[in-house]
This record gives structure tokens, sequence and C-alpha cells, in this order.
């Protein structure tokens, strides 16, 4: 055992690392916007009277949480271009972070809309409601509510999946820390440093979600 | 894509199922540990035991798997790829698998482990026959749940660059320049390794939840 450890490449490149950590979280918060939208439109989608609409998105659901995510980055990134869309891979892995999550958020959200008994969207269309303003007025806070604390650990979860957008070189974290180490084979160093950056943002994450639940969540029950 | 691509696929699917056998399996045995140093009482066994699993869910799992790789030679240990990715997703699966297993050991009615200490059983008793196997009966659906999550997790091993079931779909597409039906069949691969243990995850979760009302 002969070997010293010398962070001076990552000392050097903190920079760098610092700027790519405001990429990660830019990724994270775009995805989780993204799987939101996913997710509420899902849902809608999963209670309609459509057969077909609600077999499509159970589909989707399970193929979604039944693969992997680098598979899932691989195919929309090959994909997207034969569909004439051409992305920068930034946005294409805030795509794929946006249906990833998306599938999980839909059954997290649908677990939430159930838990409001139908009294509530009875009450709401007996006051002359129309069924979207009964969702988006009587359901939604409470459902939200619900299901804040699984979804936002689904969240921290989308957050570390972000790593995993360095396949395709999005920029973050991981990618900007795989250049440093290919730069300077401080192979160990360079991880274990930046191993350290996703603890503190994952923490961050966690207590910035505490924060919204004390502030939007705090009203009492009965 | 002809068949000899196709058989190359179903070798990296082999090593796929491999990784993921030997991940669950040294994970349940190390994640029992930390499930029982977690609830032994001892507060600052517990509180090594809660930062150990803060560290590798608050960590994304290829950070683990880099770190894991390149510290195994950096202390001198020469290992092949998978054997380190192998060492990684055990830590990763015993910090998750512990955690599942401290809930349910906690979920367990306070009344058992009160009642088997009035019958004078000792530790190793009361949590082997008393205990444990009511926590493994709630923590199922759960932990089938990590092993899906566990199945898919391997597919960060060909980021460390072991040839399993993606790595092998990279060098078919990079081969054919097909990459949407190779990561199709690859995706139609691990669908069928983990829709059936989700189906049966779900199957379980209702009949706990029917037998406990």
């Amino acid at each position: 055992m002969n070997y010293t450890l010398d962070f001076t490449p990552v000392i050097e490149g903190m920079p760098n690392l610092l700027t790519a950590c405001l990429g990660t979280f830019m990724l994270a918060i775009s995805g989780m916007l993204l799987a939101t939208v996913i997710g509420i439109g899902g849902v809608v989608l999963r209670t309609s009277k459509i057969k077909l609409l609600r077999w499509l998105v159970i589909g989707f659901v399970e193929l979604i949480r039944n693969t992997p995510f680098l598979v899932q980055i691989f195919f929309i990134y090959f994909a997207l271009p034969l569909a004439g869309i051409r992305l920068d891979p930034t946005p294409t892995a805030i795509i794929a972070l946006g249906i990833n999550g998306g599938a999980y958020a839909i059954e997290i959200i649908r677990g939430g809309v159930q838990s409001i008994s139908k009294g509530q969207m009875e009450a709401g269309l007996a006051l002359g409601l129309h069924k979207a303003q009964v969702f988006r007025l009587i359901i939604l806070k409470p459902a939200l509510r619900a299901i804040f604390p699984s979804l936002t650990s689904q969240f921290v979860l989308l957050t570390l999946t972000t790593s995993i957008a360095s396949a395709i070189s999005a920029y973050e974290l991981t990618s900007v820390s795989q250049r440093i180490e290919s730069d300077s084979f401080r192979s160990f160093e360079v991880y274990f440093t930046v191993t350290a950056f996703y603890l503190v943002i994952s923490w961050l994450m966690m207590r910035l979600f505490a924060f919204f639940s004390a502030r939007y969540f705090a009203y009492p029950v009965k | 894509m002809g068949q000899d691509e196709f058989l190359f696929l179903l070798m990296g699917l082999k090593w796929t199922v491999a990784l993921s056998v030997i991940g669950f399996v040294c994970g349940c045995v190390a994640g029992l540990g930390i499930a029982l140093a977690r609830t032994s009482g001892v507060p600052l066994v517990e509180r090594i035991t809660a930062g150990y699993i803060a560290i590798f869910q608050g960590t994304p799992l290829l950070m683990q798997l880099f770190v894991v790789y390149y510290g195994l030679a950096l202390i001198g240990i020469k290992v092949d790829a998978w054997a380190a990715v192998s060492v990684g997703l055990t830590l990763h699966a015993s910090a998750y698998l512990g955690e599942i297993w401290r809930g349910a050991i906690e979920a367990v009615p306070r009344g058992q482990t009160e009642a088997s200490k009035a019958l004078a059983l000792g530790y190793v008793s009361r949590m082997k026959d008393v205990v444990l196997p009511q926590a493994l009966r709630i923590s199922l659906p759960a932990t089938i749940g990590f092993l899906v999550q566990l199945i898919k997790g391997t597919s960060l091993a060909s980021i460390v660059g072991f040839t399993e079931l993606t790595r092998a779909g990279n060098i078919i597409s990079n081969q054919i320049f097909q990459p949407l039906t190779v990561f199709g069949i690859v995706g139609i691969l691990y669908f069928v390794m983990c829709c059936p243990l989700t189906i049966y995850g779900a199957h379980l979760e209702r009949k706990f939840a029917a037998s406990v009302r």
C-alpha cells in the first residue's frame, strides 16, 4: 500500500464542481416539475371513462417502473432525433427524468386522490361546481398533503437519478466529475468528494421539502 | 438484428441475473445485521447504522459503485469489475433492506417482545422465533419492491465497464446502428424479469392489507 491520496485536482476543479451542483439542481427541479405535470395528467386520464386511455396509462406506468432508467434514457436519446426532435443532452435528460418520475408520480397521486372520501366530490358537484373545479378546488390540496411524504421521497430519488444522465453527457455533477477524473486519474478522490456533494444535495432537498410541508400543509385536519 | 446479436444480449442477461442474485442474497445477510443493529437498543450502534443507512440512501448508486470500484483498488484489493460491482450492490442493498426491515421489526407489536421476555426467551430465540418471522411477513412487499429496484440498478454496472445486459445492448447498438430496436429489446428483457415480481409484490400487499382488516 504505497498510494497517497491527493486531493489537488479536486480542489482545483472545485469551482467547476460547484457550478455542476447547480446543473444537478436544475436538472432535478425541471424533472420534478415535468414529473408532476405528467403525474397529474396521468391520473386524470387514469380515471377517465374511456377504457383504452386507462389501459394506456397503466401500461405506461408499468413499463417505466419495470425497466432501468439507464435503458429509458438511451431509448429516448436515440428516439427523439428519429421523431424529428433535435435536442441537446441536457433537455433530453430532463424529458427522460420527467417521464420516469411521472410514472411513479401517477401511482402516488392516484393513491392520494383515492384517499379523499367520495362525499367531498359529491358535495362539490351538489354545489354546482364543474368536475374539473371540484378536482382543482376541493380534492387537490388535501390529496397533495396526503401524498407529500411519498412524493417528496420519490423526488429525492429522482435527484439521485440525475447522476445517470451523465451516460448521455448531460450537464450535471457526475459528468463534470468524470471529466476531472479522466484528466487527473485521481478517481477515488474525485468520486469520494462528489459522493459527499450528493449527500449534501439530497439533505438540502429533504430540508426544502420539510419547509414546504410545514408552510403549506400545516392546517388542522379536523 | 440477427440471432448472434440476440444471443449476445442473452449472455448479458445472464450476468444481470447473476449480479442481481449476488447483490440480493449478500445484501439480505448484511441487511439483516444492519436491521438488528439498528434496533439493538444500544444508542451508539443505532446511531452508526442510522448514519450508514442515511449515506447509502442519500447518494446515487452510480457514485457508490464508483467509490467502491476505485476504493477497493486503493486499499490494495485487486478485483475484477464484477466482484467490485457485487460488493457495491451488496452494500447498497444492505442499507436499503436494513431500513425496510427496521421498519418491519418496529411494526411488530411491542407485546410480542414483552411476552417473549416474560417467557424468559433469550435475544436470539426472541428474534428468530417470535419477532423476525412476523417482521418478514410485514416487510415482504417492500422487500420485493426493492429487489426490482436492485435488478434495475445492476444496469449501472455498465457505466463502470462491466458487460451485463445494458452494456451488451450498447455494444450491439454500436455494431448494427439500430439503437431503438436494441434498447427496445433490452427494455423488454428487463420488463420480463421485473414485472412478475412487481405483480407478485402488489398481490402480497393486497393480501396482507385484507388480512389486517
